[in-house]
């Protein structure tokens, strides 16, 4: 259309204009890690739900001495890092979606990023505080 | 809304369909929303995980009160809900799997798999609540 290939200079470079902005992001990549993690997740999440299952009841030291062995710490390490990243990326495509494209969406997801690490670093703290302990 | 063409001009953008949008009774578009709904009540959830590790690291004492409110009735109640939705999530998850690898977008194929989810969401939450009734008493 002519009127498109005629319209006023920008006074911005074409990297200037896309930088921050759709591709110039890391789209794919976050689809991908978002896909990755959901895999990882499968088998980790079946492994914990029934690990609950079968701790269901079990005494203060029985569920300590679970998670200090080292095959239960490590999977659990693997699950927490999964989780964590997993729901950072889901929560992040929610706000993207739902709230306006500003500085209150930008704001959102950096509170959802800054939450998921404190949480999944808080977990990992505790497991490893546990294995060390027993 | 209101963006921006790579020459730098405005343009107005058509909005992406919203929620009010879809009809709710149509099953594709209900197990869409919740798959996203019960993402989101599972990362409500993944507190109770650190609640019950960060406990159990912290002493007895503090590891009894997280077993009491999971013992509760509220406790179970919560517990009951995040099953289903884990399972939800997990077997709804696997259905866009199988969409990111290529295959079942064929609409017989859609509602059978949606189906799928539903029945085994239901199958696996009653089954993990027998085997944990079991393991408990």
């Amino acid at each position: 259309m002519a009127n498109e290939t005629s319209s006023p200079a920008s006074m911005r470079s074409a990297l200037g204009r896309v930088r921050g902005l759709g591709s110039a992001r890391k789209g794919t990549h976050h689809w991908w890690m978002a896909r990755v993690t959901s895999l990882a997740l499968l088998p980790l999440t079946f492994w914990f739900v029934f690990s609950m299952i079968g701790l269901a009841g079990a005494s203060y030291v029985e569920t300590v001495l679970w998670i200090a062995r080292p095959f239960n710490a490590v999977l659990l390490l693997a699950l927490i890092a999964a989780t964590f990243h997993h729901m950072a990326s889901g929560l992040q495509v929610v706000a993207e979606d739902y709230v306006r494209p500003d500085t209150t969406q930008m704001l959102v997801v950096l509170a959802i990023k800054g939450v998921s690490i404190l949480l999944a670093l808080a977990c990992a703290v505790a497991v490893i505080r546990i294995v060390a302990a027993a | 809304m209101t963006g921006r063409r790579s020459d730098g001009t405005t343009v107005r953008r058509p909005l992406s369909p919203h929620l009010q949008v879809y009809d709710m009774l149509q099953m594709n578009s209900a197990l869409s929303i919740t798959h996203r709904i019960t993402g989101a009540i599972w990362s409500a959830g993944t507190l109770l995980l650190v609640w019950w590790l960060v406990a159990a690291a912290t002493g007895e004492e503090s590891f009894a009160r997280v077993q009491w409110f999971l013992g509760s009735f509220l406790g179970l109640l919560v517990l009951f809900g995040l099953t289903a939705v884990t399972w939800y999530h997990t077997l709804a998850g696997l259905r866009h799997l199988m969409w990111d690898w290529g295959f079942g977008f064929e609409l017989p194929t859609m509602y059978a798999t949606g189906r799928a989810v539903l029945i085994g969401t239901a199958v696996l939450t009653v089954l993990t609540w027998i085997l944990a009734l079991i393991f408990w008493g």
